[in-house]
């Protein structure tokens, strides 16, 4: 039997921001928990995580940001990903996405009303990500 | 003596050059109209003629050709994305030595396909998706593609997941499959698709474009010109087994129609501040620009540069180049012949055509603050370490001070964020045997390596 295609992430760390360790964990464990992943690195635009998921036929995109930036970086990218012809691809969020001491429940409602399907604190383990990534993938019957 | 015969079936002039490999020196030169209506051997015996009365009769051990008559090879192309599959398309197709005269991105649409059909290309690039990514793209261009008349044929280097699909919706078509051109995000393979592309042209296009009672006479390979060149410029720059080459090079050729730009080079960013952007280049990357020429594109100059730009360096007032430019463009054979205002004129054209041609082939850096620091993003390749410029094509073979028209290759203030050489050495083709010892290389790298180093004249270094 051929082997079951791996689900494609394309992930990296959004606009200026270059911080370059957590992308290369992040990738090795999704890598390690069976993705197939497109890393784009460091200071990524909107567009280049929407022209590497069209070619490469992603089934959900990552995105890093540890700056504080990233409600203004990631304004806009579920629109972006509909007129590109991506609609519904879950958009993954996490990071110190936001600056400041604000309670994370209304960072979390921000980003999903901007179109983001999960957003994550700062500290969140890779494992968290990969358990949620399976189940918005649907991949729960799948081995590990 | 061991003479061997290289021929260039240009599109205007049938170009030959006459070797001696054993004295590893040029014998003679010679050019007559390219006669590919009738029959090309008519042109060639022509040039022949007048290159054994400068010589006396050769007895040629060997004659290898290249060739852009009858348009050159012609491609289209097709991918996914314009920045990523269908760059690669492109960066894959002038690689091989083609013309592009048709690049599509995304689906084909039915005006598309008429286009392509009135472009009469010969041969037809599929691609699109990363392995295993997308094939919905490249799936449908075949389908649409099947429906045109089968006159061409179709290298299909994407996805290869769906390449045997592909070649099944294309039956009708002669189709070849390759390793895709960009089988991961952001990795290039086009070398595969580059040799299929070559193999082609040797095997049919030669015969469609009336040069195969020429075929006859030649003992091996018949190349595009332009990929001739690209070999030429891969020797100078790595060298081979016995002597070694110059290192990392820019080469530019002006013609009247358009202006190539070659480099050997990485280019890749050297500093760690420096983030790279978009598809990794090719060590060998070859770019034509269609709109820069010294006649027949020569009012794509004045429009990229200016025409203040081109009457300040020609130091004539501007209507007096305009008047001059259309004149040029309605008489493509005219020479400056002395003339001073057209000397100068010319010279502004071919430094303008240089600094265009060649910024538009390197690569861009932008300077970005982050919470780290100052940041530069490069995009393209990074050429201020080159080291070296070589300068060909009749404008240039002509002029004087070819030395200060080969200085607008380099860096210069005005665009700070434009990666082309610092300070270079150039040297310049007084002879245009640039494709003539490609040609040679094939088979006699190491002579053609040491003709090129002595034939081509140093002008000294320039910053």
């Amino acid at each position: 039997m051929e082997a079951k295609k791996k689900k494609v992430l394309v992930i990296g760390v959004i606009g200026a921001d270059v911080h370059a360790v957590g992308n290369k964990i992040l990738y090795h464990a999704f890598t390690e928990a069976g993705f197939d992943v497109v890393n784009l690195g460091v200071m990524v635009s909107q567009e280049e995580y929407i022209a590497a998921a069209i070619e490469s036929n992603a089934d959900a995109i990552v995105v890093s940001s540890l700056y504080g930036q990233g409600e203004l970086d990631c304004r806009g990218m579920r629109d972006k990903c509909d007129e590109a012809g991506l609609k519904g691809i879950p958009l993954v969020v996490g990071g110190n996405i936001v600056i400041g001491k604000q309670s994370f429940a209304d960072v979390e409602k921000r980003f999903k009303a901007m179109g983001f399907d999960r957003a994550f604190p700062p500290g969140t383990t890779p494992e968290t990500t990969i358990a949620a990534l399976r189940e918005l993938l649907h991949m729960d019957g799948e081995p590990v | 003596m061991k003479p061997v015969l290289l021929i260039d079936f240009g599109s205007t002039y049938t170009k030959l050059t006459a070797v001696d490999v054993e004295a590893e020196s040029i014998l003679g030169t010679a050019a007559a109209y390219t006669t590919v209506e009738t029959d090309v051997g008519e042109g060639l015996n022509h040039a022949l003629a007048q290159l054994e009365a400068q010589t006396g009769k050769l007895d040629f051990g060997q004659c290898y050709a290249c060739s852009s008559a009858a348009g050159g090879l012609r491609m289209v192309a097709s991918g996914l994305v314009p920045e990523l599959t269908s760059e690669a398309a492109k960066l894959a197709s002038l690689g091989a030595g083609a013309k592009i005269v048709g690049l599509y991105s995304f689906q084909l649409t039915q005006d598309d396909l008429e286009d392509i059909q009135a472009a009469k290309p010969d041969i037809f690039l599929l691609v699109g998706g990363t392995d295993g990514g997308n094939s919905e793209c490249i799936l449908h261009n075949a389908a649409m593609l099947a429906t045109l008349e089968p006159d061409f044929p179709v290298v299909i280097a994407g996805n290869r997941t769906a390449a045997r699909q592909c070649q099944r919706i294309l039956e009708k078509f002669e189709t070849y499959v390759c390793p895709n051109v960009m089988p991961k995000f952001g990795v290039l393979n086009i070398e595969p698709t580059q040799k299929q592309i070559r193999e082609i042209f040797l095997n049919r296009i030669i015969q469609a474009k009336g040069l195969s009672k020429a075929a006859e006479l030649l003992s091996d390979i018949l190349m595009p010109t332009p990929s001739a060149v690209l070999m030429a410029m891969e020797l100078l720059a790595q060298g081979c087994e016995g002597e070694c080459g110059i290192g990392d090079l820019v080469a530019v050729d002006v013609g009247g129609a358009t202006t190539d730009v070659y480099s050997m080079a990485d280019g890749m960013p050297e500093a760690m501040n420096t983030v790279y952007k978009g598809l990794p280049e090719p060590y060998s990357k070859r770019t034509v620009e269609g709109d820069i020429g010294m006649r027949y594109s020569v009012h794509g100059i004045v429009e990229a540069a200016g025409l203040n730009r081109v009457s300040q360096l020609a130091q004539l007032p501007p209507r007096r180049v305009q008047e001059l430019v259309d004149d040029l463009r309605r008489h493509t054979d005219s020479l400056p012949d002395g003339n001073p205002e057209l000397e100068a004129l010319d010279h502004a054209l071919a430094s303008l055509a240089i600094e265009v041609a060649v910024s538009r082939h390197a690569g861009t850096m932008e300077e970005t603050y982050t919470m780290m620091g100052q940041t530069f993003v490069q995009t393209g390749k990074d050429l201020t370490r080159v080291k070296q410029i070589v300068v060909t094509g009749g404008s240039l073979i002509h002029t004087k001070d070819t030395a200060a028209i080969a200085r607008h290759a380099l860096w210069s203030s005005a665009q700070p964020m434009s990666l082309r050489p610092k300070t270079a050495g150039i040297w310049v083709d007084r002879r245009y045997i640039l494709a003539a010892m490609g040609l040679l290389s094939a088979h006699y790298p190491q002579t053609a390596l040491r003709i090129m180093k002595k034939e081509l004249e140093q002008h000294g270094y320039s910053e």
